[in-house]
């Protein structure tokens, strides 16, 4: 384990083991990735009945706490603390507080008051969760809803449950994720994860301008031609590429990446005939994809976005169960609170997690 | 003692008005009003600084002359160069006086003042340099602010030499550094921070170099941060050309490792790299190619850095614990003591046209240090405004006892 690796197990798990943050995916080990991939199986059912919820979180207060804008990835953080039966509140930060000149610091300081227990937190500096979970009292979780280009945890477990579900596991899977790795936080996440879970082989598929410095070092070969790449993969995860970085100093044109690295029906043909096709959307058809391949057989795009809610579930309540008895609301350094004022809820004794069936 | 040489010898001092009047026998011959008994300890001429901020003018929430300076003494600096960066920029004489009228006043110890190498430090006018060194500048920079445009670089340096004035610069190419705040490195790939090349600098210090050896300026390049930059000065030695370097403490003994938990006070610029750079670096300073290192101390209010990384200000405050963290290079064997107190006296003092020694008639700028003793620095206990020191709450060898800056005392008993 790398000393990046221990900090973050060390500030994202408590003594024993349990997820006090979710925060990235470095030095997190294969059983609890798993743990957290069977918690989501077991949440999957609780989206196909009528009563939609299940009471792991009533009484507590989530914060939707998004400084960078998002559509799908904050609607399925709500609806799973919702279906945890949760408080939500959504906070769209790039417009309010901090617009008007507040630190961070003096913004979190205002919600922990309002007595949150969670903050999912989107943020476009790698590293925000990171000092939002060093700087809040210890009683509060953070979920990294995306952070910059470092990480998008909740986002790589998905794919990795919706690529367990068709292939079984990760054993001798090759996969390969293709595009924009420079300034994709999935893919690093998804490369951190495929490594750990025990994927055969990880290729990232890119031009050079879009390929991070030393990428080899993250736990995957490189291949720039995208037809060499495609050979005997299992699973090939297309990243999306926003339409700011096509032309200029990057790549030449639209035109140009989609003829060399967009996945289209004759590319996905170079790959195993049982080869998925991920995407974490939203997707640029014809810039990234064929529409025929992104609505095709080999799609697995719908149920990224199902098993999105799963494992978001899953990272929640396993976080909140985390949490220990009779914490303080201090902290060292940084923002500070008057008084050992105990933190106002407490796990039960015997409560033991994962503990889902009982909902069933 | 090391009283210039390379070697340790037990010795007297003695001190007649700021100025060492005898060394050795001669000095336990001589009577004093006042002993001070450094029996344990090591003497060496006052630590020299080329690249200190002090804030002031402008930036009294981060610090003031006041504090930094006492900081300093504490650390065992007798003389600090003020960086121009100030606010207002210190471009003009007015400036200038300004800091040494403060000085004088308030600081225990010599402060001299570097001028801006263009107005504003915004590299595209010429400022008054003939005016800035009558004022007191003893060399002229950028800070950490780039010329981008080559021709105005060229014509700063040649009007430069105009007066026979040094310029100190920072290399860095900044369309290649760009938004960067890290080493584009492993460190940077894996948490996605955004990087800094190292040809950032190295393009920089090759188009300086051409630049120096067609106007014949005197150039130093501060706070390298590459090995090929290390290279790239000793094959210009070589060839002739009047360049001398320095390197920051924290250089030499961090790498870009340290931003493994997004520690916001590892956010330096240029910033930390790899560890065949540190060894390089190192190597650089034990044969000499690097003249000094520097505390490149910059102080910061803590709402600075307490942000995510990206959003924090680069800069560490170090001025208390340079010479600590260079004892502890040397207490792991990468770089012997000699070495060390000469790239933090002589070698600094050399590149400014002075002389740091320990002879009879040098002024008695000093520091006695107990390199076995350790202290450890504390957010309550350091000294300069800024608390976000590198070696904060762990303990670190080297405590100075007392610094004299010609003859007085700026740190030590009945300083504290």
């Amino acid at each position: 384990m790398t000393a990046d690796q221990a900090s973050k197990r060390s500030l994202q798990l408590t003594s024993d083991g349990q997820l006090r943050h979710f925060l990235t995916l470095d030095g997190l080990d294969r059983a609890l990735l798993t743990d957290i991939l069977d918690t989501a199986d077991s949440f999957i059912e609780v989206g196909e009945r009528t009563i939609k919820k299940v009471p792991l979180l009533r009484g507590r207060t989530v914060v939707n706490l998004f400084f960078e804008s998002s559509t799908r990835t904050r609607s399925t953080f709500e609806l799973a603390a919702k279906r945890l039966s949760a408080d939500v509140l959504n906070l769209d930060i790039s417009t309010s507080a901090t617009s008007k000149g507040e630190s961070l610091s003096d913004t979190l300081l205002n919600l922990e008051a309002m007595a949150s227990d969670m903050f999912v937190v989107r943020h476009s500096q790698s590293g925000a969760p990171h000092f939002i979970a060093e700087s809040v009292t210890p009683g509060v979780a953070i979920i990294n809803a995306g952070d910059g280009r470092h990480a998008h945890p909740t986002q790589a477990m998905l794919d990795m449950l919706t690529i367990r579900q068709h292939k079984g596991g990760f054993e001798g899977m090759k996969v390969a994720i293709v595009g924009d790795v420079l300034h994709s936080r999935v893919a690093r996440s998804q490369i951190r994860a495929l490594n750990e879970l025990g994927a055969a082989e990880v290729r990232v598929i890119a031009p050079g301008t879009l390929l991070p410095r030393d990428v080899e070092s993250l736990g995957c070969t490189v291949e720039y031609d995208m037809r060499k790449g495609m050979k005997d993969l299992d699973v090939v995860i297309m990243l999306r590429l926003q339409k700011e970085r096509m032309e200029g100093a990057l790549l030449p044109s639209e035109r140009e990446f989609y003829r060399l690295y967009g996945l289209s029906r004759d590319k996905l043909a170079l790959a195993h005939p049982e080869c998925i096709v991920m995407h974490p959307g939203p997707i640029n058809r014809g810039v990234e994809i064929e529409s025929a391949v992104a609505d095709g057989p080999q799609s697995v795009i719908l149920n990224q976005v199902t098993n999105g809610i799963a494992i978001r579930m899953a990272v929640m309540s396993m976080a909140m169960g985390g949490r220990c008895q009779n914490v303080t609301r201090n902290r060292p350094g940084g923002i500070r609170r008057d008084g050992d004022q105990q933190h106002r809820w407490s796990i039960p004794e015997d409560h033991q997690w994962p503990a889902f069936a009982a909902w069933r | 003692m090391l009283p210039g040489g390379d070697e340790l010898a037990k010795a007297s001092i003695h001190i007649i008005d700021g100025r060492i009047s005898a060394v050795g026998e001669a000095a336990d011959a001589a009577s004093s009003d006042e002993v001070f008994d450094a029996a344990g300890g090591i003497v060496a001429p006052g630590l020299v600084d080329l690249c200190c901020n002090l804030r002031e003018p402008g930036n009294g929430q981060k610090g003031n002359i006041a504090s930094e300076t006492r900081a300093a003494a504490r650390g065992g600096f007798t003389t600090v160069c003020a960086s121009p960066e100030t606010s207002p920029v210190n471009d003009s004489g007015a400036v200038t006086h300004l800091i040494r009228d403060v000085a004088e006043a308030r600081s225990p110890i010599r402060v001299l003042p570097v001028g801006a190498v263009t107005r504003g430090l915004e590299g595209e006018l010429l400022s008054d340099m003939a005016g800035l060194s009558a004022a007191g500048c003893v060399a002229l920079g950028n800070g950490r602010r780039g010329v981008r445009n080559a021709r105005i670089l060229r014509r700063c340096m040649a009007y430069a030499k105009t007066f026979g004035l040094t310029v100190m610069f920072s290399p860095e190419n900044q369309a290649l550094a760009a938004d960067g705040y890290a080493h584009d490195g492993l460190v940077a790939s894996r948490l996605g921070l955004l990087g800094i090349p190292e040809v950032a600098e190295t393009a920089s210090v090759m188009e300086m170099l051409l630049l120096a050896e067609e106007t014949g300026v005197r150039l130093h390049l501060s706070q390298l941060s590459s090995a090929r930059s290390v290279e790239m000065v000793a094959d210009a030695r070589r060839r002739g050309i009047s360049v001398t370097a320095d390197v920051a403490m924290h250089q030499l003994l961090f790498t870009e490792d340290a931003l493994a938990g997004f520690d916001s006070r590892f956010h330096v610029r240029p910033p930390l790299r790899a560890e065949a750079d540190r060894q390089a670096l190192l190597a650089g300073v034990r044969d000499g190619v690097i003249d000094a290192i520097v505390s490149q101390h910059q102080p910061h209010d803590s709402a600075a850095k307490q942000a995510p990384l990206g959003a924090t200000e680069p800069g560490l405050s170090t001025i208390e614990s340079t010479l600590s963290m260079g004892l502890m290079l040397v207490s792991r064997g990468e770089l012997a003591l000699p070495a060390l107190l000469r790239s933090l006296t002589a070698g600094p003092a050399a590149i400014l046209g002075r002389s740091a020694s320990l002879e009879a008639g040098a002024v008695a700028d000093l520091c006695v240090f107990d390199p076995d003793a350790t202290w450890t620095p504390g957010e309550d206990t350091l000294v300069s405004a800024g608390r976000h020191a590198p070696v904060l709450d762990d303990a670190i060898p080297g405590v100075v006892k007392l610094t004299l800056c010609e003859g007085r005392v700026a740190w030590g008993t009945g300083t504290g």
